[in-house]
């Protein structure tokens, strides 16, 4: 099966969380490859954020292993998994509101990450040429100087898609990057996702199935912490187990 | 500006430490007679503290309430040495041991502890009233902050340990000098530092260091790092999220803040000449915080207000109604959190600036109309 591939990403086994005995992930196990676009959906408390809180080392797994490019990424600490390049959006914005937009991209530029590193960071032109590109590429490149409180909800999403961008990581994961956007807006950001996630591997979590169709190059559907369907969109939504669920409830 | 605005110093700041500068170097020694001058002496060690406070609590939302501890490691680096070269055998000719500090003949202690020892050399007690403040702060950060404590918690983890400090010092009264703390220093390298000509030079010794540590502060809340702190402060999972080990950023502020607190708590005992754990403990602890709540915790300039003000007000008050001061301490502190949480730099930066700019701008340009400001 898939197991064969040698090329994969990211390998997620047995991954298994379990809160005061309540099983949120359950003997988990998915694959990613290079520049693959996973999307991950089921109903609610299905255990979609806890996956994504898992791999990035923000939750603690109870036993499984998480691989990414050879290296286990379950004993490291959450800065060190970003640095091994994958890249975390959370569900609501999180974003530095009483730094400028300027300042929120340039502390997530990839230089300056240990105490005397960020002593010792200039703001050089390659820095500003990095985070006027960026800007741009998120709509934000008028509201360089403004302070990120004072942007809306959609541009602090954009913002801190920005800030994830400007990482550069080989992995990105996003959950719901379009919940909570006027129509206008989630159309400039599905724009946007599609821009950016052509030459990494992206997992999203997404309820939106119009987006997701339009994205995703596999589905991953979890039910109770487990995988109850995988494959290309179409295939997962004829399964009759997933329409069960769906339907069931 | 955002080019400008991370410049080392921007106009303002400029303004702001010349106008320091010109208090602490020439209105302060002009207007006030020795006595009075070495108070303020007194109370600018305290502003050491209040800078480091700025940099923990104000930029980085770690809220010390055990600076203390460090101000009185400073301070008692210092005066061990300063004991130990006033304990010449011929001074202690009159104790059953010689040559040993007298509250430790008191004790019945015949030899000097072999912690004491190094403390004869002036070069290994400089550098331990700064490194032992920083090593103690580092063991205690890395203890608390790799296993993320933080907030509430860790405000009243530092009060503990500023608690067992004063209860370790005033029981180990044979090693410590006890309650009554380190006392009779005379001379620093036969340089005697009671006489009025060498507090006067002591007060400048202690802005210059002061500057000196300004300065500093200044450079770090400048560059990344200090733009960090904000970020830290705000969402500490996001700068995790963004490749920081947040951990290792907030040792190094604590350990900086324990570093200029050392150095005041020496210029203290240089200045006043004894050392006690009344100035180590829960109360002096508390009382630091208040000088950079008071000041403003986000201004390194403020602060240094904050500690002059709040000081020269205690003893004002202190010497006419004694038992009202912690009171009005109190008052003091919960009037600047509710009303003024950025303190006299707050009300600088919301009410004076405005007016002088709109001051200044009208000077230059008559037609300009200052714009009402909502906040008055």
């Amino acid at each position: 099966m898939l197991d064969n591939n040698p090329n994969f990403l990211l390998m997620v086994e047995g991954l298994t969380v379990s809160f005061d005995g309540f099983k949120a992930v359950d003997d988990l196990s998915f694959y990613v490859e290079p520049n693959e676009c996973r999307v991950i959906i089921g109903p609610n408390g299905a255990g979609k954020t806890t996956v994504l809180d898992l791999i990035c080392g923000r939750t603690k797994a109870t036993s499984g292993s998480v691989n990414f490019k050879g290296q286990e990424l379950l004993n490291k600490r959450e800065d060190q998994i970003v640095l091994a390049g994958v890249g975390r959006k959370f569900q609501t914005p999180s974003v530095y509101e009483d730094l400028t937009v300027f300042e929120n991209l340039e502390l997530s530029y990839p230089r300056g990450h240990s105490v005397f590193g960020a002593l010792a960071f200039r703001r050089d032109a390659i820095v500003k040429a990095r985070i006027a590109e960026i800007a741009a590429t998120i709509f934000l490149e008028a509201l360089l100087d403004e302070k990120a409180a004072f942007l809306s909800h959609g541009q602090k999403q954009w913002l801190e898609i920005g800030m994830l961008l400007i990482q550069d990581p080989e992995l990105l994961m996003l959950d719901e990057p379009v919940a909570g956007m006027s129509v206008a807006e989630r159309k400039k950001t599905a724009e946007l996702l599609n821009k950016i996630i052509k030459d990494r591997s992206v997992i999203v979590i997404e309820h939106d199935m119009g987006f997701v169709e339009d994205i995703a190059t596999r589905v991953t559907v979890l039910h109770q912490g487990k995988t109850l369907s995988e494959g290309s969109m179409e295939r997962v939504q004829n399964d009759p187990k997933v329409i069960e669920v769906y339907l069931g409830h | 500006m955002s080019a400008s605005s991370h410049r080392l110093f921007s106009r303002q700041d400029i303004i702001g430490f010349a106008i320091l500068a010109a208090v602490i170097f020439i209105v302060l020694p002009l207007a006030l007679d020795s006595f009075r001058l070495n108070l303020f002496g007194k109370y600018l060690t305290y502003a050491f503290v209040a800078v480091g406070l700025v940099l923990c609590w104000g930029a980085g939302g770690i809220l010390s309430l055990g600076q203390g501890v460090f101000f009185g490691l400073g301070g008692y680096c210092m005066a061990m040495f300063l004991k130990l070269e006033a304990s010449t055998p011929e001074n202690t000719a009159i104790q059953s041991t010689p040559g040993i500090p007298d509250f430790m003949d008191w004790n019945q202690i015949t030899a000097l502890p072999w912690w004491w020892e190094p403390f004869n050399s002036l070069l290994f007690s400089l550098i331990a009233v700064v490194m032992v403040p920083v090593m103690f702060a580092f063991i205690i950060g890395v203890a608390m902050f790799r296993r993320r404590v933080g907030g509430v918690y860790f405000a009243i983890i530092t009060q503990a340990f500023a608690a067992i400090l004063t209860i370790l010092i005033i029981g180990q009264q044979g090693y410590t000098g006890g309650v009554n703390g380190i006392t009779d220093l005379r001379t620093l390298q036969g340089w005697d530092i009671r006489t009025d000509a060498a507090k006067e030079t002591l007060y400048y010794v202690n802005g210059v260091l002061l500057f000196a540590c300004l300065l500093i502060a200044q450079f770090v809340r400048k560059s990344k790092l200090g733009r960090l702190l904000i970020a830290m402060r705000d969402q500490e999972d996001r700068v995790r999220f963004s490749g920081y080990d947040v951990a290792s950023f907030k040792i190094f502020i604590f350990c900086l803040g324990a570093g200029f607190a050392g150095i005041g708590g020496a210029m203290f005992t240089l200045q006043v000449g004894f050392m006690s754990p009344t100035l180590v403990g829960i109360v002096p602890s508390i009382e630091m915080v208040i000088f950079c709540a008071v000041g403003g915790r986000l201004s390194i300039i403020g602060a240094v207000y904050g500690a002059l003000l709040v000081n020269w007000a205690k003893t004002s008050l202190s010497e006419s109604f004694p038992e009202l001061w912690l009171l009005g301490l109190g008052g003091l502190f919960i009037a600047v959190v509710m009303a003024f949480p950025n303190g006299l730099a707050g009300i600088y930066a919301e009410h004076i600036a405005p007016r002088l700019a709109a001051l200044f701008a009208k000077r230059q340009t008559p037609a300009a109309v200052p714009k009402p400001k909502p906040a008055e």
